[in-house]
């Protein structure tokens, strides 16, 4: 039916056409996924625990076959040119694909040697990966005495052995430090400048925003939204004023009171409105003169960039469902993700003392 | 359905090659089952408290049986019971090593380093084969082991050196057989905890209930019948034959090693497609 050529300068690195994949013949991971990746470009899949992301991935790195749809690297079909693809990409999970017992070097040796690299094509290589990750001195020590951030980079390191076109990122910063995820950063930076495709998974807004150009936003394996981060952000408003009241029924009193002010409609959390606001000063002094004029006093003001949950909240009109644990049972009950996504700003400076821990 | 025109490659790396030749497939699968031995036997040697104390069990029970229960066992034809006791001790020390790979493959499919693999250029049957290599190698050192303790207690090699070495190969052949029963089970187990358990069930009976320990003409007749035609018990009549010679007192050499060997080769026929099935659809 469809013929394509591939790999040339205008294929798209990835291509997804209506992906769908059910577990067990009743979870739903994927249901009619599909988004293309510019060569040479960050794309993000931005998406609370289980909305279809690693699943995505499994598929396109070959790993898993697609229940219907098709997925391409290079215009190469993942299910009928698998041999092809596999040379083609280089895959860095959440959780990090190591052996414990071996050391660093064994690690990206063994790795390279099942890319099927010569032997000293390989050593060279793993020096060199070593080097750009900061890992020279921890090299020849078994993995076991790493530290979950050293850990997390090897595994990066791993996936680059065969410098390939194509990278998979499967939320590579999930669970990491604010320096470990900064370090993270810049190194996809850094293959994108020297052409390498890169599809990242993620939860944090802030990472999808500071690394691709690109995002989709799943939810429950749809894509909901897709655009740039600026696009994304505008829909939503640029930014996000909180305004703590003293208790819950003095939230739901302001929440009417400042229910045109902003560019969007407030919503209730606790005791806490949030309001998304185009115009961030200007409305927070409108805020301030409408409260005072209700004998309302704020507790806490502030103004913030928006979460993946104000994204959820404007694309969905609901929360983002952070109480399912990963298959690998990943911590990721409320309080942590909401840890982790303040860590997360934090570490991207937007709320002006970030990465200074 | 859907044609892909193979273009060339935009200048990058490892471009879309062609059909591998038969040869060229070959010489990977022997590439990559190296590579991957290679990584589990590097594990091995990483964690020596763990190799320690699996082969702490088998000196035990060498231990145990010369000195402790061998004195109220009669193996007969004026057999010292340590010359009878080796090949039960073989079989028992390399069946209930191997559920040291049940667990590797387990964790590493917990850890998500199959998933890894799979996401490689690699050949599809090295992940299995270099578990199921290197356990076999694990099983050599054992073996070797296994004999210095034994001669050391007094086993003396009574049908000489070549008799012994044959029923040592046998055994080897046999561990690498049960290897990929281990293999299965580590694949159907959800972590390594469960893996250890799920395989310690099928061996215990096997091993126990059979001549190893004791005379299989000392067993109740219905688990007698069992003990001398169920595999491990096969495998140890057929080592003890190549081992001791006419003393061990089962008859015809050549019909038991051909019995054992027809085990081996039946296990393996049955086993190795089964942990290859399951890994294929493992996910």
């Amino acid at each position: 039916m469809s013929v394509s050529m591939a790999s040339t300068s205008t294929t798209p690195a990835i291509e997804a056409h209506d992906l769908h994949k059910t577990f067990g013949g009743t979870v739903v991971a994927l249901d009619g996924v599909s988004f293309a990746v510019e060569q040479g470009t960050v794309f993000g899949l931005l998406g609370p625990n289980g909305a279809g992301k690693t699943t995505a991935v499994r598929i396109l790195t070959t790993i898993i076959n697609p229940d219907a749809g098709w997925g391409r690297v290079l215009g190469y079909d993942v299910v009928h040119h698998a041999d092809t693809v596999r040379p083609l990409i280089g895959l860095a999970g959440q959780y990090a694909a190591v052996d414990e017992n071996l050391t660093g070097r064994e690690n990206l040796t063994m790795v390279g040697r099942l890319n099927h690299l010569a032997r000293d094509v390989v050593a060279r290589r793993a020096v060199e990966l070593l080097e750009q990750f900061g890992l020279s001195d921890a090299g020849d020590r078994p993995l076991k005495t790493y530290s979950g951030g050293m850990r997390r980079r090897l595994d990066v390191a791993a996936a680059l052995v065969a410098r390939p076109k194509v990278l998979f990122l499967d939320e590579p910063t999930t669970g990491l430090d604010p320096q470990s995820r900064m370090d993270v950063w810049s190194m996809v930076e850094g293959l994108v400048g020297e052409g390498t495709s890169v599809l990242l998974t993620t939860q944090y807004l802030e990472e999808a925003d500071r690394l691709a150009g690109h995002i989709a936003v799943v939810d429950r394996g749809h894509v909901i939204a897709e655009g740039t981060p600026a696009q994304l952000k505008a829909d939503l408003g640029a930014t996000v004023l909180d305004v703590g009241l003293p208790d819950a029924e003095a939230a739901q009193r302001a929440a009417v009171i400042l229910q045109t002010v902003g560019a969007k409609s407030p919503t209730v959390v606790g005791s806490i409105v949030e309001l998304p606001v185009d115009d961030g000063p200007r409305v927070a002094m409108e805020v301030l003169r409408l409260l005072d004029q209700h004998a309302l006093a704020p507790t806490t003001f502030r103004l913030r960039e928006p979460s993946l949950d104000d994204v959820f909240l404007a694309l969905t009109g609901q929360r983002a469902e952070e109480d399912g644990a990963g298959p690998e049972g990943a911590p990721a009950t409320e309080p942590g993700s909401r840890r982790r996504r303040r860590r997360a700003r934090a570490a991207a400076g937007t709320t002006g003392d970030g990465g200074g821990r | 359905m859907t044609t892909t025109v193979i273009g060339p490659g935009t200048g990058g790396p490892p471009g879309p090659a062609a059909k591998p030749t038969a040869a060229s497939r070959v010489h990977w699968v022997i590439a990559d089952t190296l590579t991957i031995t290679k990584r589990n036997l590097i594990s091995y040697t990483r964690t020596p408290e763990a190799l320690f104390f699996s082969t702490l069990q088998p000196i035990m029970f060498v231990l145990l049986f010369r000195y402790v229960f061998g004195g109220a066992i009669n193996p007969g034809n004026h057999l010292s019971y340590i010359d009878y006791l080796m090949a039960g001790i073989f079989v028992q020390s390399v069946a209930f090593g191997g559920i040291g790979a049940a667990v590797g493959l387990a964790e590493d499919l917990h850890e998500g380093l199959i998933e890894r693999f799979r996401a490689l250029p690699m050949a599809r049957s090295a992940v299995l084969a270099g578990r199921t290599t290197a356990d076999l190698v694990r099983n050599v050192f054992v073996v070797v082991l296994m004999t210095g303790v034994g001669a050391a207690v007094g086993f003396d090699f009574p049908n000489g050196a070549l008799g012994f070495l044959a029923s040592v190969a046998l055994v080897l052949l046999f561990s690498y057989a049960l290897l990929w029963g281990f293999a299965f089970v580590g694949l159907m187990a959800s972590n390594s905890e469960t893996a250890q358990v799920m395989a310690f069930p099928i061996l215990f009976p096997l091993i126990f209930a059979s001549p190893a320990f004791v005379p299989a003409r000392q067993l109740p007749g219905w688990l007698r019948a069992f003990a001398n035609h169920q595999p491990v018990g096969v495998v140890i009549n057929a080592m003890r034959a190549l081992m001791v010679g006419p003393a061990a007192g089962v008859g015809s050499t050549s019909g038991h090693v051909v019995e054992a060997l027809a085990w081996c080769a039946g296990l393996l026929l049955v086993l190795a497609p089964l942990a290859v099935w399951r890994y294929r659809r493992t996910s």
